[in-house]
């Protein structure tokens, strides 16, 4: 896979990701759409005592959307909200162009995904999940 | 090998971008410098508000306007140049037909018969002027192969239907529909036809009275022409009853306090001042085709579209979604590859300077029937070539393998 286009973490994300599938115990649900490309994913969030406990992602999307959300779920799990959160403005601030190399390194694998800041047309694509993310939390937030 | 002319010596494009694989005429086709030639001349010598004719300048404009007109008169085969109206694209065409023609016209409990492969253009208009005027749209389906017969809609009609909107040709399946056996039909059953040429007017003849549709619409810029002129044609009987779309200068008689009496057929359409110099390169595009044998460049198209079809039926993980016989395709092949999203084959291509689509192509209900989310799109003009196509397939060669799956 050395060749692969997208690079080698992306790939294997897309092709064998953890973290698609159903999640039965899920307390939170949130929809994604990016109406031009058609991409549809279902976050789900598992939150117990103010930690994400587990998550997952299902529905349709191009490799890049795909991998975006399997590296995402495996960065917030067993994080809190606020972590996310925060780790969600990194995401955007990385796919600005904007970040620093110790902020980089707080996003793990993620950032594999800085190459997107040259790529205008995929921005949609890569940010989805993390959007739909923010969405849920910000949501969750307010319930309570 | 074809000894077609080299069409590509004559689009500036491609001297500029001396690698790129140009493979998304259906979306946007590439000008000719007869093209460029006569919009530059135009603003070089013949600029000046026209329809005024106050002084010999405008009149000159006019000339070229009204001349633009007599051009696409003839293209289409319009009875008279009042049932030629100049808009954007086809896109306003649609509009312009919906929001006057429809407004007036379709009432409570009427029906209106979309076609499931339409373009959000010749659907959404349709979806509004339903919901203002409680209306209902329905839909005529086809199968995985685009095909629709007269026998279904025949089936479709009911005597509340007030419309059919259907392309000649559909920007997913690249299918020709048999226009003018529908209208037949249409009109045995009372009912309106309203075409969407957008695809088919760059690729085969258009003869408005032949056909016998009631309207019919196409974009310049998809024919060679610039972006920002489009044409809506109009049985004239029809376009007489049918009330402004736009009200303010140009397309006014008389206006009192209180009223306003507005001007004939087709100005009472083109309100504002209008595009002089997109309706010129729009008559450029149409003389540059006459001038090259249209018959010669249909041909072209034709050979490269086959020959780009049977390269593609040979790979075995890419899935061409439409006619199985290169001649259903009409210069558009659209396909899936196994495994891979469009968005990313799209990707691939053009790390290689392949300009391909991908997405839903502005037909979303379409791709929720055939079960795909979105698809990809190769679309061909007689400029391209089959060193282009031989690019084409060679990277779609290549894209599982660049995905990572093995083998």
């Amino acid at each position: 896979m050395a060749d692969s286009f997208y690079g080698e973490v992306l790939a294997d994300h897309n092709l064998h990701p953890l973290h698609r599938h159903e999640l039965a115990d899920a307390t939170h649900v949130c929809k994604g759409l990016n109406p031009t490309c058609g991409d549809d994913i279902e976050l789900h969030l598992d939150i117990k005592d103010n930690i994400i406990s587990d998550g997952s992602f299902t529905g349709i999307g191009c490799a890049i959307s795909q991998a975006s959300a399997d590296i995402m779920l495996e960065l917030v799990i067993g994080k809190t909200p606020d972590e996310a959160k925060h780790l969600t403005a990194l995401f955007r601030k990385m796919i600005g162009g904007e970040i620093s190399d110790d902020e980089l390194e707080e996003l793990e694998e993620a950032g594999a995904l800085q190459t997107i800041s040259k790529m205008p047309a995929r921005v949609k694509c890569a940010t989805l999940s993390w959007n739909t993310l923010e969405r849920l939390l910000d949501e969750s937030t307010h319930e309570h | 090998m074809s000894d077609a002319k080299n069409y590509k010596a004559d689009f500036p494009v491609f001297s500029g971008n001396k690698d790129l694989v140009y493979l998304d005429s259906s979306a946007t086709t590439q000008k000719p410098q007869a093209v460029l030639d006569a919009v530059n001349k135009y603003y070089h010598e013949e600029n000046a508000n026209p329809l005024r004719g106050l002084y010999e300048l405008s009149v000159r404009a006019t000339d070229a306007y009204d001349n633009a007109r007599e051009t696409v008169k003839q293209f289409i085969g319009a009875g008279s140049k009042e049932e030629i109206v100049f808009t954007r694209n086809a896109t306003e065409s649609l509009n312009l037909v919906a929001y006057s023609y429809g407004r007036e016209f379709i009432n409570e409990g009427d029906e209106i018969l979309v076609a499931i492969s339409e373009h959000h253009s010749n659907f959404l208009p349709w979806q509004q002027i339903a919901l203002q005027k409680g209306a209902k749209v329905r839909f005529l389906e086809t199968d995985h192969t685009g095909l629709y017969t007269k026998e279904q809609l025949e089936a479709a009609l009911t005597p509340k239907t007030k419309l059919l909107a259907i392309a000649q040709i559909s920007n997913v399946f690249g299918r020709l529909n048999p226009i003018k056996d529908f209208a037949d039909i249409c009109h045995k059953n009372g009912t309106l036809i309203v075409c969407d040429a957008a695809q088919s007017a760059p690729h085969l003849k258009i003869d408005v009275k032949d056909l016998d549709v009631d309207f019919l619409v196409f974009s310049g810029h998809k024919m060679l022409a610039p972006m920002g002129i489009g044409v809506l044609y109009g049985r004239r009987d029809l376009l007489e009853k049918t009330p402004p779309f736009l009200y303010g200068g140009e397309m006014i008689e008389y206006v009192t306090r209180d009223g306003a009496t507005f001007a004939p057929l087709p100005h009472k359409f083109e309100a504002g001042t209008v595009n002089v110099g997109g309706a010129v390169g729009l008559k450029a595009a149409i003389d540059y085709i006459n001038d090259n044998d249209f018959d010669k460049l249909i041909d072209r198209e034709h050979e490269l579209t086959a020959y780009a079809f049977d390269l593609m039926k040979n790979i075995p993980f890419v899935n061409i979604i439409g006619g199985d016989k290169a001649e259903h395709h009409h210069g558009i092949i659209t396909f899936a590859v196994e495994g891979v999203h469009p968005h990313d084959i799209a990707a691939i291509f053009d790390a290689d300077n392949i300009a391909i689509r991908a997405g839903h192509h502005c037909a979303q209900p379409l791709h929720k029937t055939l079960g795909v989310p979105s698809s990809a799109r190769m679309s061909l003009s007689f400029y391209n070539d089959e060193q282009d196509i031989d690019r084409f397939i060679s990277t779609l060669k290549t894209i599982r393998g660049r995905m990572g799956y093995g083998g």
